[in-house]
């Protein structure tokens, strides 16, 4: 799977698909054809010249693989035997079937009949290799996805009421919805939020309600979507980094959660990672119990402490939460 | 691609030398040595390349008089069977082909696109489902799962986090699963003698396969879902807390309240939980915006959180400054 195959093979493999692709679609354009699977149409005009001196023993007319090809449309008239595709190698059968039970196992997703009568087909048609030893088990959180997922398609526009943990607020915002996906644990919508005038992601199990609006959903037209490759948060070089020192039983997060840096000293870890917000560091960071001591930047670290000292002053005199210096309340 | 051709068509094994007599592009003169064993390398060459294409290449001599082994390709071993794919079911087979985030998966269902579509199947690009699911893997991916097809043992270096070192371990591969979002293998654990699951991402290195292939047989009723997930039940939540949190304030916490009550000095909640020390660290979190009211046992958890959490940050402090 991680092996390319050689450029030579991998020619030879276009070519014994190619006849039976043409063969099941007589007079197709080339550019359409190229199109389809995925070659330049420079690089198929040059598969195609390669066929003409292809076919039976005799290599005489009649033995060649035949086609009538106007510069433009292509129709084979002589198969010489290929006139069906080669069956589906270990690797291509894995990624197909595996893929399909992963689509099947989605929460909120339509056609699930259809995935799975596809499936069928697929492990059918792989024979002894459809037993990929896979098994696909998502995140089942599978109601309100499938709420949301049944407003989106009502192609409306979406009030929302969203919890953004990065500021610890929850507010009302009207979205244009774009997409749904699941990244790993979590379910997403993706849509232009009008009140942020921007493309943002909507955790959807911190979408806390949500009404359909009486007006179409109108994404601008720049509004692009997010590459997911790399996962959901990218942190880019603008945000503040945050070191913590981490003991032995607190490890875990440097895989649940990105980090930039891990320095790992005998018994304790120094974990450096980027975060949208100080604020929302401190309650995460505090959040994950006492395996956890913030090193950096000072001003974490002493905002952290004069809140801990404050709280436990709160337990000594019970009766009245302390007067907020900021606010006076 | 002409010699795919004349192999498909023949029912009789043809030797090498009848290949090179048909066959343009093999022509030689058998009687030179060099250029006879050119000819060899050539053959050999093209070969390695059929069997990597997945071409079943049958070997095997046309009469039990003929010394030479013999090659050709069954027509049945080869060509795809037959498929026939709704609409519908092939949109799905094109939207699963583009599922795949890791380059060499996307290769492989790309490719498999491909020879469905030469079978004869239409396929959408623009067709979506609704929700789409981002698939990425980890490295260790390609080798466990052939592994785990060939039923071959493997042998890795596996981390974890509380551990320092990484250890060797010994596995039959019985599956891969994907368990909300993140990749395990199951199997028999050859020096634990016994069922485990690894995380993927945990393995450090490569996977190497060791020993013969169909050497061992996962268990009948084998069930991979069930060995992951079978730590992880819902979680009881029979704790009911009494929190207080400013107003304005706290909003994280208000989510996980059933109920809120305004009173002079801040909205009262009612949260239910299960684990104390889990909703202590998420109070302590909220710092003097959120105080624990009842009963007790959070309540104690969250000053005794508050403590550590003052003098590890006091002691955090004295470093910054030093």
């Amino acid at each position: 799977m991680s092996t390319l195959r050689t450029p030579s093979a991998d020619r030879l493999g276009r070519l014994l698909n190619l006849v039976p692709y043409l063969l099941a679609r007589p007079g197709i354009r080339v550019a359409e054809a190229a199109a389809d699977l995925a070659v330049t149409e420079r690089q198929l005009r040059e598969d195609l010249e390669l066929l003409w001196v292809c076919g039976l023993p005799g290599y005489g007319p009649g033995d060649l693989i035949d086609m009538a090809f106007d510069g433009d449309t292509v129709t084979i008239s002589h198969d010489a035997g290929i006139d069906k595709p080669l069956r589906l190698n270990p690797d291509e059968a894995l990624a197909l079937v595996v893929a399909l039970r992963m689509l099947a196992e989605t929460p909120g997703i339509g056609s699930r009949d259809a995935i799975e009568r596809a499936l069928a087909k697929i492990e059918s048609a792989a024979g002894d290799l459809a037993g990929a030893p896979v098994a696909v088990k998502l995140p089942a959180n599978q109601e309100r996805l499938t709420a949301v997922r049944a407003a989106v398609d009502s192609g409306n526009a979406l009030r929302l009421t969203y919890y953004t943990a990065a500021r610890d607020e929850t507010t009302e915002r009207v979205v244009d919805p774009m997409r749904m996906l699941t990244v790993g644990t979590f379910a997403y919508l993706e849509a232009w939020c009008r009140r942020a005038e921007a493309t943002r992601m909507f955790r959807i199990d911190r979408i806390d309600a949500f009404t359909v609006l009486d007006e179409p959903s109108r994404p601008p037209v720049g509004a692009v979507p997010h590459d997911m490759s790399d996962g959901v948060f990218r942190p880019g070089p603008e945000l503040p980094l945050v070191t913590l020192r981490v003991s032995r039983g607190g490890r875990w997060i440097t895989e649940y959660y990105p980090v930039e840096d891990v320095v790992e000293e005998p018994g304790e870890w120094l974990v450096t990672m980027r975060v949208t917000d100080l604020g929302w560091a401190q309650r995460f960071l505090v959040g994950l119990g006492r395996d956890v001591t913030v090193t950096g930047p000072p001003e974490l670290v002493e905002q952290i402490r004069a809140a801990a000292h404050a709280a436990l002053g709160q337990y000594a005199a019970p009766h009245a939460l302390e007067a907020d210096p900021a606010t006076g309340r | 691609m002409n010699l795919v051709i004349c192999l498909l068509s023949t029912r009789r094994f043809l030797t090498a030398a009848q290949i090179a007599a048909t066959v343009p592009g093999y022509e030689h003169d058998p009687s030179d040595p060099r250029d006879h064993e050119a000819f060899q390398r050539k053959f050999e060459r093209d070969k390695a390349e059929l069997r990597e294409l997945g071409v079943p290449l049958e070997t095997g001599t046309a009469s039990i008089f003929d010394q030479e082994p013999g090659y050709r390709i069954a027509q049945r071993e080869y060509a795809l069977p037959d498929i026939l794919l709704e609409p519908d079911e092939a949109a799905a087979v094109g939207i699963a082909a583009r599922l795949w985030q890791h380059a060499g998966l996307a290769a492989a269902a790309s490719s498999g696109l491909a020879k469905l579509r030469a079978a004869g199947v239409e396929v959408d690009p623009q067709a979506t489902l609704g929700v789409e699911p981002v698939v990425t893997v980890d490295p260790s991916f390609g080798p466990l799962t052939t592994a785990a097809r060939d039923r071959r043992a493997v042998s890795f270096k596996y981390r974890v986090p509380e551990v320092d070192e990484p250890s060797a371990r010994r596995l039959e591969p019985w599956g891969v699963v994907c368990w909300r979002g993140r990749w395990y293998v199951v199997g028999h654990d050859k020096d634990r003698n016994a069922a485990r699951c690894f995380r993927l991402s945990r393995i450090v290195g490569d996977v190497r396969a060791v020993g013969r292939p169909e050497a061992f047989t996962p268990p009948a009723d084998l069930d991979l879902i069930k060995h992951v997930a079978r730590s992880s039940g819902p979680i009881a939540r029979n704790g009911r807390a009494t929190v207080t949190v400013r107003q304005g304030r706290a909003a994280g916490l208000r989510r996980l309240a059933s109920a809120v009550v305004t009173a002079p000095e801040g909205d009262i909640l009612t949260i239910s939980y299960g684990d104390p020390e889990w909703l202590a660290a998420r109070i302590a979190g909220y710092g003097p915006d959120a105080r624990a009211d009842s009963p007790p046992e959070l309540r104690d958890a969250v000053i005794q959180q508050l403590k550590e959490l003052a003098s590890r940050h006091d002691r955090s402090v004295a470093e910054v400054t030093r």
